[in-house]
């Protein structure tokens, strides 16, 4: 599939990245004036860049609000889950739990496309990390909810061995 | 909120698992993990059925109140009747050579039995006047006619009784002459009968009564100054032989024309020497009897003018048989006598007492002891001569057929009257199995379990299914003679009546070993010792390995409670007895100490009737441990008869044993006898292991359980309801049932049952006792179950503080303390009357528990726990119900799947025994009575193993199966990659 390669005949390039007339040995076509496109040029970059930014820190903000929708969704998971201890539930308790982990875990992954100098990504950051310690905070809810938190004196003493007694005593009916 | 914790999980997946709490076999598991044996008992009396019977039987009653059939050839039981436990056999007999009949009840029930079956064909009830003797005859020429009686004297009246349907001919009351009877005779072809007896020992009566009347024909008397002792025997038709109430001279009673003449002779004149102890042995001669005394046995003719003649005298080690009648009207009977591991058999014919019609020798395990009993009978060889095949009874109860010098079958029916069961480990195995061995049980292994496969697959066909059923039940893991890893296999060690000590592989049921014990054999140190208790004596686990396990059984010599005691500690590997001691003083109770010395001997105090405390073993060792530990041990004595729980502590040294400990009176607590009577005590079993102290109710609450090793249930009756049921007003017998703690004698619960009387059977363990009783109201038996909670505990319920450790949970508690306790209880009518409870231990007590319960048809019945729990409400709300909590109801159900005796009965059943499995799922139950009965039980199905069926095959297959298809999958897969990428 990787035919015709390396066998180019001939080639014309159109790109003029030259940004003075001197250097060219062709005058510029009449009408065209090199500066007002000079000067055009910068503020489009900047304004260009701006727009960059500014479309990063949006999506940032995007990326930051996800796991909301992420919560509802699990809300509504939990929900229909239920609250007897079955598969269904210790599984969605389990991915409610890890979900927000491994979101947690790579944080600086998930961010570095918008990381700008011009963009402050903390506050995203944050929004991120709050909501998703929501939805583990969520989790931990549905896991206690479920029963499997040790919130309980019982929890505690439920295999608690019998205290040694100090005292033996033996006996009974002549034999 | 429903809520259930990571460690309650494990329990619930259980009850999941478990919602019908039954244990149904499927007909295939039968004799898969359970083994069942049926015994009779000591045989008292005996009667063969060999002429022109197809199958030859003999037809046996026994000290358990057995009456059997057993083949003559094999010694299998053709047929089986256990009559109750006050029904006593007084006497059995065969006639018309289709009937057996039966004398039982002191001669009060009189049965015939179908002889082919053993189906009962008639009944009747004898009603007498006064108390006596039982004398059954059965005329030789019985016909099968209405006019031909059975003559029965008992109750001081002679019956005649139809052999047809049992009906009563004639009665004639011996009372109002104030006679005792001893001999009923029935000459051949005469229409008399004798009845020989004595009035106030001193006047000799004969009378002769007409077989078809009744009345009375001839009456002749005697004045017989001396007095009579014992029996009065028949030497002849005419002729009677008397012991004087001094036991030193012989009457020989003569009747002649219708007069008594009596006969006096010194003993001392026909047997020279001492002769003290002298009885006159019930064998039937004619013409002679047999005068045992303590130097010998000596066999006296009575001649025609009435003189005594010695023919023989032998050692009084000899045992005797009745005499046989052979054809011509000869007779027989047999002699045996005791030899180095031998014993000498010898039939002589009463015409010719010189010699020894026949003379046989027999190899005889010296296990057996002595032989107690033998009964002859004959049969005619090809030669047309008289052979002869004995019964005999050896002194550890076992049965035994002789014939032509072989022991043809033997039955260990001493097995039939165990009193008490403890377990053994068995050795460990060692390592270096031959390969061929394991190739070959690899081999089998296989086979099995392709079979197996097959026929899960339902491929097999009905001969393998026969195969697959075969090789479950032969599998030879089971019966192996090591250890195993669940701790299936194990010996039970029982103590029977006769003083043998058998070891039961719980495998397959066999005997390993049996051990006659030299310290329960009659000896001049200890006459007539009877066995008690049998403890684990030295378990090894840690140290001391190389040693056996052993145990001690401890007996008394002789029936009183201060007799000396006989003590004996055997190798429960080998049954040798590695000690045998006759100590001096007595013993009313042993006492289990939780306490081992360095080579993990137990140590035992043995409390006298003086209430001092022995310690055994008799070690510098033991007596520093119990010396450290003696200020915290105490012993307490239930006295029945005078209604008082007293409860004692070790005060000093006694003054010149080292090893004895006076005691001090602690605490007593005296019912009042006018109201109180003691019927019932259980404790709990000394090597019962709890979990846990916790109870998790509803809601995640805790319940914290009153687990005491010292705590005893006693159960009391209104004396006027202690005899059997219905011989007291429901207003005048209470029930009161005490829950006492044994070292401060403090009473930790009562509770009365108004209207209400025993017998009770009670089982305590962990902290809750169930007891079974009868109310008079009701009607109806009822069991009512106590737990008991400590509520000084009951604060601790704050989390942060159980999770850094500040509570009091842990710390070892006393019960000086006095903790405050709780108790719940809860009543329900039960269908059953029971013969013993008994409830499964498992080796943690984390498994969930069941009550065994010995019903009155001697099946075994398991009952969950969670029936007889206090906390069941009618409406259990959801949580409860989460808890697995039953609604109330008035009655226990009885599930038929729930016997875990199935089809099999425990005839007589005594006692239930559990013992933990190393698998904490599992325990191993042991019915013990005239039969015995094994099995294994899993109260909350085996969910830490996989089943002995579980189809390994079947899961290899799968495994191999996935394989072979995730490579198959694989190749496919590669190839398809491979031509998408050229497309």
């Amino acid at each position: 599939m990787e035919k015709g390669k390396g066998s180019r005949k001939w080639a014309v390039d159109f790109t003029d990245n030259s940004s003075t007339p001197l250097s060219r040995d062709i005058p510029d076509p009449p009408g065209f004036t090199r500066a007002s496109q000079d000067q055009d040029d910068s503020t489009l970059s900047r304004q260009k860049k701006d727009a960059e930014a500014n479309w990063k820190s949006q999506k940032a903000w995007e990326v930051a609000q996800a796991p909301f929708k992420n919560l509802l969704m699990m809300g509504f998971m939990m929900w229909m889950a239920g609250s007897t201890v079955h598969l269904f539930s210790i599984g969605i308790t389990f991915s409610a739990l890890w979900q927000p982990l491994s979101a947690l875990q790579g944080v600086g992954k998930i961010f570095a496309p918008y990381k700008d100098s011009k963009v402050d990504l903390l506050a995203p950051k944050l929004l991120f990390i709050a909501l998703n310690l929501g939805g583990m905070l969520l989790g931990v809810w549905k896991l206690n909810t479920l029963g499997l938190l040790p919130t309980h004196a019982s929890d505690w003493v439920s295999s608690l061995a019998p205290a040694h007694e100090v005292e033996f005593s033996g006996g009974g009916i002549a034999l | 909120m429903p809520k259930m914790k990571i460690i309650a999980i494990l329990p619930v997946l259980m009850f999941l698992l478990l919602i019908v709490p039954s244990f149904s076999l499927f007909e295939d598991q039968v004799g898969f993990m359970d083994w069942h044996q049926r015994y009779i008992g000591k045989v008292k009396d005996a009667v063969f059925h060999t002429q022109k019977a197809a199958r030859k039987r003999v037809v046996v009653s026994t000290h358990e109140n057995v009456i059997a059939s057993l083949d003559l050839r094999r010694g299998d039981i053709f047929w089986r009747h256990v009559l109750g436990p006050n029904d006593v056999v007084d006497n059995i007999d065969i006639a018309l050579g289709k009937y057996v009949i039966t004398l039982s009840s002191e001669g009060s029930i009189l049965r015939a039995w179908n002889l082919p079956d053993g189906q009962m064909v008639w009944e009747s009830l004898l009603p007498g006047t006064k108390s006596s003797k039982s004398l059954l005859v059965v005329p030789a020429n019985l016909k099968v006619d209405l006019d031909s009686p059975i003559f029965v004297y008992s109750g001081s009246c002679l019956h005649a009784i139809s052999s047809i349907d049992g009906e009563l001919l004639w009665k004639t009351d011996f009372a109002t002459h104030g006679i005792d009877v001893h001999q009923l005779i029935l000459p051949s072809a005469s229409a008399v009968v004798h009845a020989v007896g004595v009035t106030d020992l001193s006047h000799f009566h004969t009378y002769e009564v007409g077989v078809m009347s009744g009345e009375i024909l001839k009456h002749t008397t005697a004045s017989f100054p001396g007095g009579v002792y014992g029996e009065i025997l028949p030497v002849s038709n005419d002729r009677f032989v008397a012991l004087d109430a001094s036991r030193s001279v012989l009457v020989i009673i003569s009747i002649q024309n219708g007069k008594t003449h009596l006969q006096q002779t010194h003993v001392s004149d026909l047997i020279h020497g001492s002769s003290r102890d002298t009885v006159i042995l019930p064998s039937k001669l004619s013409g002679i009897f047999t005068v045992s005394t303590d130097t010998c046995i000596a066999f006296i003719k009575v001649t025609d003018e009435g003189k005594l003649h010695v023919m023989e005298k032998v050692d009084n080690k000899v045992v005797v048989s009745d005499a046989l009648s052979l054809s011509e009207g000869e007779q027989a009977f047999a002699l045996v006598q005791h030899g180095d591991s031998k014993i000498h058999l010898s039939v002589r014919l009463v015409h010719d007492m010189s010699s020894n019609h026949l003379k046989e020798t027999v190899e005889m395990d010296h296990n057996r002891g002595f032989v107690h009993k033998i009964f002859i009978n004959s049969y005619v060889r090809t030669d047309r001569s008289n052979g002869f095949r004995a019964l005999i009874v050896m002194e550890d109860h076992s049965l035994l057929l002789l014939q032509q010098g072989e022991i043809v079958w033997s039955r260990e029916d001493g097995l039939a009257s165990i009193i008490d069961v403890t377990t053994a480990e068995l050795p460990v195995e060692k390592i270096g199995v031959s390969v061929a061995k394991v190739e070959h049980s690899l081999f089998e292994w296989l086979k099995g379990h392709v079979l197996k496969l097959k026929g899960t697959l339902m491929l097999a066909t009905p001969d393998e299914l026969v195969e697959i059923q075969k090789i479950r039940l032969r599998s030879s893991e089971k019966s192996k003679m090591t250890r195993d890893h669940n701790g299936f296999r194990r010996l039970l060690v029982v103590l029977t009546k006769a003083g043998k000590l058998f070891a039961l592989h719980t495998g397959d049921g066999r005997v390993v070993w049996s051990s006659l014990l030299q310290s329960l054999r009659s000896s001049e140190q200890c006459s007539q010792p009877t066995g008690l208790k049998l403890h684990q004596w030295q378990i090894p686990h840690h140290h001391a390995l190389d040693n056996n396990p052993s145990v001690l059984v401890v007996g008394r010599c002789g029936s009183s409670l201060s007799s000396a005691t006989a003590m004996s500690i055997v190798d429960a590997h080998t049954g040798k007895e590695v000690q045998n001691m006759v100590p001096t003083h007595s013993t009313v109770q042993v006492i289990y100490l939780p306490f081992t010395d360095s080579t993990e001997q137990q140590l035992h105090l043995l409390i006298d009737a003086d209430n001092r405390a022995h310690l055994y073993p008799k070690t510098p060792e033991a007596a520093e441990i119990f010396q450290r530990e003696s200020a915290n041990v105490y012993w307490y004595s239930v006295e029945t008869e005078a209604g008082i729980l007293r409860g004692y502590g070790v005060k000093t040294k006694c003054n010149l044993d080292e090893y004895c400990f006076e005691a001090r009176n602690l605490w007593s607590v005296v019912f009042p006898s006018e109201s109180e009577k003691i019927i019932a005590t259980v404790t709990r079993k000394a090597n019962e292991v709890v979990h846990t102290q916790a109870k998790v109710i509803a809601d995640e609450d805790v319940m914290y359980k009153y687990v005491s090793k010292n705590m005893l249930f006693v159960a009391t009756v209104s004396p006027k309801a202690s005899g059997p049921i219905g011989s007291a007003t429901p207003d005048e017998a209470v029930l009161a049932v005490h829950l006492v703690d044994t070292v401060t004698g403090r009473i930790l619960h009562r509770m009365t049952h108004l209207g209400s009387q025993g017998p009770v059977h009670a089982v305590l363990s962990e902290n809750w006792v169930v007891y079974h009783y009868f109310n008079l109201r009701a009607h109806r038996y009822e069991m009512s179950v106590i737990e008991i909670y400590d509520q000084s505990r009951a604060e601790n319920k704050d989390v942060l503080k159980l999770i850094v450790g500040k509570h009091n949970l842990t710390t070892p508690v006393s019960s000086y303390s006095r903790p405050e306790v709780m108790t719940k209880s809860q009543s329900y009518f039960f269908t059953h009357s029971v013969k013993a409870i008994s409830v499964t231990s498992t080796a943690k007590g984390i498994t969930s528990k069941h009550l065994l319960i010995g019903t009155v048809g001697d099946q075994v019945l398991a009952l969950d726990k969670r029936f007889v729990d206090p906390r069941r409400s009618l409406n259990p709300t959801q949580a409860e119900k989460e808890e697995g909590l039953l609604p109330l109801t008035d009655a226990l159900p009885i599930i038929p799947q729930s016997y875990v005796t199935h089809a099999f009965k425990v005839e007589g059943l005594r006692g239930i025994e559990t013992v933990p499995a190393k698998l904490e799922s599992t325990t191993l139950v042991f019915a013990y009575g005239v039969d015995l009965f094994y099995t294994r039980l899993a109260p909350s199905r085996t969910y830490d193993s996989l089943t002995e069926d579980f189809n390994y095959a079947l899961l290899l297959l799968t495994i191999v199966a996935l394989v072979v298809a995730i490579f198959v999958t694989w190749v496919l897969s590669e190839r398809k990659d491979l031509q998408d990428k050229w497309r």
